[in-house]
């Protein structure tokens, strides 16, 4: 999983390493300071005691290394230049650790947002390379989470290794060898609560983790009810259940307070864990530097287990203690932060591990002969649901140009057959031809280029007209756009808009009414003038007269194109050469309207329903919407 | 009406500009956008005066405990580098330079008097963070159910201009963003103010020198800070836009991955997200750039001045500077300036960690008054005004024909209707009679989007509705049930004006199918159940029946069990108009009013809605948006609504002949929606 992941970081590997060695130096500076400092307390000691001053010798010493340079004596003017030589040194050390801390930061910024940038890229891309398969096996909305939450935690966590994860370790080493430099003793103390502060630590995400999941669940119980609450606000009001609705958000909104204090509880009684080993070593330390400061140099028993300290030492020690417990609490913490993004990474790696269930073929045929079909003996069932034939034994020839009427109730599978024929699935069993070739051997490109689908649950992009109907044809004239709208009847609603053709259609295309949405759905395919023509029930919000002019319009302009359309209304198949009446899955009739009038009991009782209440009005069709 | 319509204007927001403006959904665009507008300018202080209100209105005596331990606690921490500069100057320094012995009690006074001072520490950190669980979680627990119950009794239109997604993002981002507020910022604040008061306090009592070159130092960190942050929150705001336009451009193009497949369009989709996906992670580097460097700067300037006191120290012990300190005054408080260097040493590290603690709570505290403004924003929304004195009871048939009050449901009800006047009471039977005169309506001031509506409906009479889209026809059934309020002109109801009835009362009178079906996670039953919450179990299958909704939730492997999950995703589309027929049913409401689902199914399903649909209307009134003029043909009249006004009225038979609008549609020629 994490080399998959790894794949993504490409040209930031050197800002990801670059940004990982300044934090090293940054480390290290870091740790020498407490050192330095030491010295300079450690080279003043004692001065200031008057009377005392011949027998005191300052040691000019440089990382607790005596350098040989000493001042006998009090600290006098001419002690000053060491002094200087001290402070010269820790301010160009503090300046470097800026400088460190600058670039770092400067690079690891540059790294993980180029690494959530590629990250994305690499999903979208695979996500583009998606069969029709692949699409249904991942929902929609869990691939937008995948590329926009999940992308977001990995680049978190992905910061926080190089940030912290790197730091603190380092931290922790570097802090433990110069205690053990000063002083090998308190330097095992140190390892030793650094240690317990880890196990107390690691224990609390243990026992918190399953509360939190708990509490993240009612949480999600409650937003759902509020969701409900706001979309269904009319419903709430028209049944007066304003009271109802209160007691039920109530019970959940309980329920929360409930598990999160619960939880939090959990987590602030492990507070004063930390706090607890955190005072105590301090004062240990405290206490023992004392100890060997004051007795150290007498007594002889003491340098078996250290030696010698002075006031500078403890001053210093205190401080690794402190940078050594904080690495250790850092550490858990963004443990507990990448064990979280473990599982958005997962899930981002399912997508990247995902081959596409169907490819273009090499050097695949890039011309389509003409716009004959031809489904032998075709079986079909989704992925995942081997068990379930949604189409069995499809048989079938369509001649170029025909006019192609397909009925069938709900779940007769009329979309999975047409689905077949500009190869959005590959089928199971048999073979379509397109223009005599089976369809997996043409390029996709070209056979999808020549076999237009108007999809079921279509779907128009932010954009202008203009834009949305280029998709079926990206070098199109403006001419050609005005024709091909021309010929879906939607000219007219487009010439009354303020804009014209410029008109911005919202995401979703919510400006627009249903029918509108339809007819731009149906220009965008036709402006391609492709050898098929599939209408995937895509005229159900138009009325029955544009419906008809469409048909004519496309018959008119469009001769040589075959053109089959499924539809729910006996009206849109007036005019098709035959009309394929599918059940359950399987081709339950063909013929002409006359002759499945007699034969097709599905086909004359849809024929009847439809039909029924105009009767006496001049055959007119009723359904108008 | 011109109190009623004082009540539009005040919905809108001042400076809003509504000029032609007739659809609510248009409306609702507008008014996000002017809402974004004014989000920008004035933030509103009196946010944390509100969420300290909550804090001290349920948890006062808690809170005060909170600050009391934090005050404590904090001091304890604080106090710390001063036991060490006791032990250096009364301990460690004689030993070391010979200056006597002062035996080991320094060293014991030392470890108890700094060992009781951790424990107090320990112990109220402890109780305050326990405390303050408690107290988070329920003040959290009080702001949702506030502003749940408020949101419950605002007017529709308040649900019309707000995007449900924007409403949501209050529940869930804005309370999640007081949670951190509240349960770590604000007592991290209170902690930070308390040590850094009782260090400054120290370090005045020891050196003034010192003192000063700190306060110097910190005055440098606070200018980087303000620099540094204000420079990273600018970017913050770009990443996010950035950010923003990314996701945007996912969820539309994962929602037409198919289209997009179809198309072959996959290059020039991953070309537009190449581009927006860049510009995504320019804007990001630079403020992750500006947040990972503020950390880095506070703690070098921090180690910056541990060397400059170390320097100033030194130099002050050499060139035997005088020490100036309160201390110096006091007995027991004078110290040897080595011992005053080694403490500062510490103080000052502990001072610049809690400036650094205090930038990084900034941002949750501008994300805390952002939420703050939006959860009071709703708060604050008026709800929707009810003057309506007239109630809706049980009743039973007297004598004479009349009505009167029961005890019992009885099938009859009636409208008890108090005339304040003459102090007396009458009962007029509910039998669904109702009549509009002269109705004047506007969404927005001004753009009356109704002209002059008059219609009668008698008992169990139906009248339908048809039009295009933006005729008006949803408006009239929105007047009726008062989510909005007529501008002019009278509807009344058995003779009684509507706004003399109680809302609750009058909805409770009409039983509505929407055009949306809105069902809520739970089992089919309790769906069901929600048009009448005390029905029993027959009651509930009677109504399915009615509706012909039992049979398909008898084939249901849980049968009336069965959960929906949210809006009944689970279920087709004509299921879950079925479910939604068969709750109204189960109200059981005299008048009905019924809005017509657009979406298509196919022709057998149709067909069983629609019976359904006609089961539910014999014997009530019933108002019909008619969207399939085939549900129209028997209604006793049909209104054809155009630009909000009634163009043609009459049987189906009657406006045939008249060969107009209705007509035009009725052959097909117009679309309807």
């Amino acid at each position: 999983m994490i080399g998959k992941l790894a794949k993504s970081v490409r040209e930031y590997k050197t800002p990801s390493i670059l940004s990982v060695v300044f934090i090293a130096l940054e480390v290290v500076l870091e740790v020498f300071l407490p050192l330095v400092c030491s010295d300079l307390v450690n080279f003043i000691e004692g001065s200031s005691v008057p009377g005392m001053d011949t027998a005191i010798t300052h040691n000019f010493t440089l990382l607790g290394i005596n350098t040989g340079v000493s001042v006998t004596g009090a600290l006098d003017a001419g002690a000053i230049g060491y002094v200087f030589a001290y402070a010269g040194m820790l301010i160009a050390m503090a300046g470097l650790s800026l400088t460190c801390g600058l670039l770092s930061g400067m690079f690891c910024a540059r790294a993980s947002a180029g690494f959530a940038k590629n990250l994305r890229k690499d999903l979208y891309y695979t996500i583009q390379d998606f069969s029709f398969e692949n699409i249904d096996t991942f929902s929609t909305s869990s691939l937008v989470t995948r590329l926009t939450t999940d992308v977001t935690n990995v680049q978190n966590a992905y910061m926080m290794i190089i940030r912290i994860a790197v730091r603190s370790p380092l931290m922790f080493l570097a802090s433990l060898i110069m205690a053990f430099m000063k002083n090998w003793f308190i330097a095992l103390i140190f390892l030793g609560a650094a240690l317990l502060l880890l196990g107390a630590m690691a224990l609390i995400p243990r026992k918190a983790m399953p509360i939190f999941n708990r509490v993240f669940k009612k949480y999600d119980n409650m937003n759902l009810r509020i969701q409900e609450n706001v979309h269904a606000a009319r419903a709430v009001k028209a049944f007066v259940r304003e009271d109802y609705e209160i007691q039920k958000f109530d019970t959940a909104a309980t329920d929360v307070r409930k598990d999160f204090t619960k939880a939090e509880t959990l987590l602030a009684l492990s507070n004063p864990i930390v706090y607890f080993i955190m005072f105590v070593l301090i004062l240990t330390t405290c206490t023992l530097c004392t100890v060997f400061i004051v007795n150290g140099q007498t007594d002889p028993n003491f340098h078996t287990i250290g030696g010698e300290l002075n006031l500078g030492d403890l001053s210093a020690l205190v401080q690794y203690a402190i940078m050594i417990l904080m690495s250790m609490i850092m550490l858990v913490m963004v443990f507990v932060m990448i064990v979280m993004a473990v599982e958005s990474a997962r899930r981002i790696v399912t997508v990247l591990d995902t081959k596409s269930t169907l490819e273009s073929p090499e050097g695949g045929k890039t011309e389509v002969a003409d716009g004959s079909i031809e489904f032998d003996h075709v079986d079909f069932s989704y992925a995942g649901d081997d068990e379930k034939c949604a189409l069995k034994d499809a048989d079938i020839k369509i001649k170029s140009g025909e006019v192609i009427g397909i009925l069938g109730g709900t779940g007769s599978s009329k979309t999975t057959l047409v689905q077949l024929i500009p190869r959005l699935y590959d089928v199971t069993e048999g073979s379509v031809k397109v223009g005599g070739v089976d369809v997996r051997e043409y390029d996709l490109e070209s056979l999808r280029k020549n076999v237009a689908m108007v999809l079921q649950k279509n779907v128009l992009f932010s954009g202008t007209i203009k834009e949305n109907i280029r998709w079926g044809k990206p070098d199109a004239t403006d001419e050609e756009i005005v024709e091909a709208c021309k010929l879906a009847q939607a000219d007219e609603f487009i010439s009354q808009m303020p804009d014209g053709y410029d008109t911005f259609i919202e995401q979703g295309g919510t400006n627009v009414s249903g029918g509108q949405r339809q007819r731009l759905c149906i220009a965008r395919a036709l402006i391609a003038s492709p050898k098929i023509i599939i209408f995937d029930d895509s005229t159900s919000a138009v009325d029955t007269k544009t419906d008809a002019l469409i048909r004519q319009a496309m018959k008119e302009s469009l001769p040589e194109a075959t053109k089959i359309i499924i539809a729910q209304r006996v009206s849109s198949f007036e005019g098709a050469d035959r009309i394929i009446v599918m059940d359950g899955g399987r081709i339950s009739a063909v013929g002409t309207h006359d002759e499945l009038m007699k034969s097709s009991p599905i086909y004359r009782e849809a024929y009847e329903i439809q039909n029924k209440k105009s009767d006496d009005e001049e055959g007119n069709d009723a359904v108008a919407e | 009406m011109p109190s009623l319509n004082n009540k539009q204007s005040g919905v809108m927001p001042e400076g809003f500009d509504a000029e032609g403006v007739t659809d609510p959904k248009q409306l609702k665009k507008m008014l996000r956008e002017h809402k974004k507008a004014q989000k920008q300018s004035a933030p509103d202080r009196k946010v944390f005066r509100r969420i300290l209100g909550y804090i001290f209105k349920y948890y006062k005596a808690r809170f005060i405990l909170v600050v009391i331990s934090i005050i404590i606690g904090s001091i304890g921490t604080a106090m710390i580098p001063v036991i060490l500069m006791m032990l250096t100057n009364n301990y460690i320094e004689p030993h070391t330079l010979g200056g006597g012995d002062t035996g080991v009690l320094p060293l014991w006074t030392f470890l108890i008097v700094s060992a009781a001072l951790y424990l107090v520490a320990v112990c109220f950190s402890t109780t305050y963070n326990v405390l303050m669980a408690r107290i988070g979680q329920g003040v959290l627990y009080n702001i949702r159910r506030d502003m749940f119950v408020h949101m419950q009794y605002l007017p529709i239109s308040y649900f019309d201009r707000h995007l449900s997604g924007d409403i949501m993002s209050v529940y869930t981002n804005d309370v999640d963003a007081l949670r951190q507020f509240i349960c770590q910022t604000l007592p991290q604040l209170i902690i930070s103010a308390v040590t850094l008061t009782a260090l400054l306090v120290i370090m005045f009592v020891y050196s003034l020198w010192l003192l000063l070159i700190v306060l110097a130092v910190v005055g440098v960190m606070i200018f980087v800070v303000t620099k540094i942050g204000g420079a990273s929150s600018r970017y913050f705001i770009m990443q996010q836009t950035a950010l923003g336009k990314v996701d945007g451009y996912i969820e539309e193009s994962m929602h037409g991955q198919k289209v997009i497949k179809v198309f072959c369009h996959e290059e020039e989709a991953k070309r537009d997200f190449d581009e927006k996906n860049d510009s995504l992670c320019r804007h990001a580097t630079a403020a992750n750039t500006y947040a990972n460097v503020l950390m880095p700067v506070l703690q070098n300037i921090g180690n910056i001045l541990y060397v400059i006191i170390a320097i100033v120290g030194s130099l002050m012990i050499v060139l035997g500077g005088k020490n100036v300190g309160l201390g110096n005054a006091i007995p027991g408080f004078d110290m040897e300036i080595i011992a005053v260097v080694v403490g500062f040493l510490s103080i000052a590290k502990s001072f610049t960690q809690q400036i650094a603690t205090i930038s990084q709570q900034i941002n949750f505290v501008a994300m805390a008054q952002a939420g703050g403004n939006r959860i009071f924003a709703i708060m604050d929304e008026a709800p929707e005004e009810d003057n309506g004195y007239v109630e809706l009871v049980w009743a039973k048939r007297t004598a004479d024909g009349g009505v009167e009050p029961s005890d019992t449901y009885t099938g009859l009800w009636a409208w008890k209707h108090p005339h304040r006047a003459e102090g007396t009471v009458t009962y007029v039977e509910l039998k669904g009679d109702i009549e509009m005169h002269d109705v004047d309506f506007a969404y927005v001031p001004g753009k009356t989007v109704l002209h002059d509506v008059t219609l009668y409906a008698k008992p169990g009479q139906k009248v339908a509705f048809v039009g295009a889209t933006g005729a008006g026809k949803t408006t009239i059934t929105n007047l009726i049930n008062r989510f909005y309020d007529i501008e002019d002109g009278k509807i009344r109801y058995d003779g009684i004006n509507i706004n003399k009835i109680k809302k609750p009362d009058l909805r409770r009178s009409l039983g509505i199918v929407l055009q949306d079906t809105n069902l809520f996670t739970g089992t089919i039953k309790d769906n069901i159940r929600y048009g009448k919450l005390n029905a029993t179990d027959e009651e509930v299958i009677e109504a399915a029946k009615l509706a012909n909704a039992h049979d398909f939730i008898m084939r249901l492997p849980d049968g009336y069990d069965t959960m929906l999950e949210s809006d009944g995703a689970n279920l087709s589309q004509g299921q879950r108009q079925l479910l939604s027929i068969a709750r109204t049913a189960c109200e059981n409401a005299p008048v009905l009013v019924l809005d017509e689902a657009t979406s298509s199914i196919d022709t057998r399903t149709e067909q069983i809605v629609q019976s359904g649909m006609d089961k539910l209307m014999t014997g009530r009134t019933v108002f019909v948006i008619a969207h399939r003029l085939s549900t129209v043909r028997n209604s006793n009249v049909i209104m054809v609504l155009d630009h909000g006004r009634i163009i043609e009225r009459g049987t189906h038979e009657q406006l045939l002949e008249q060969q107009g609008t209705y007509y035009k549609l009725y052959t097909g020629a117009f679309e309807l929606e």
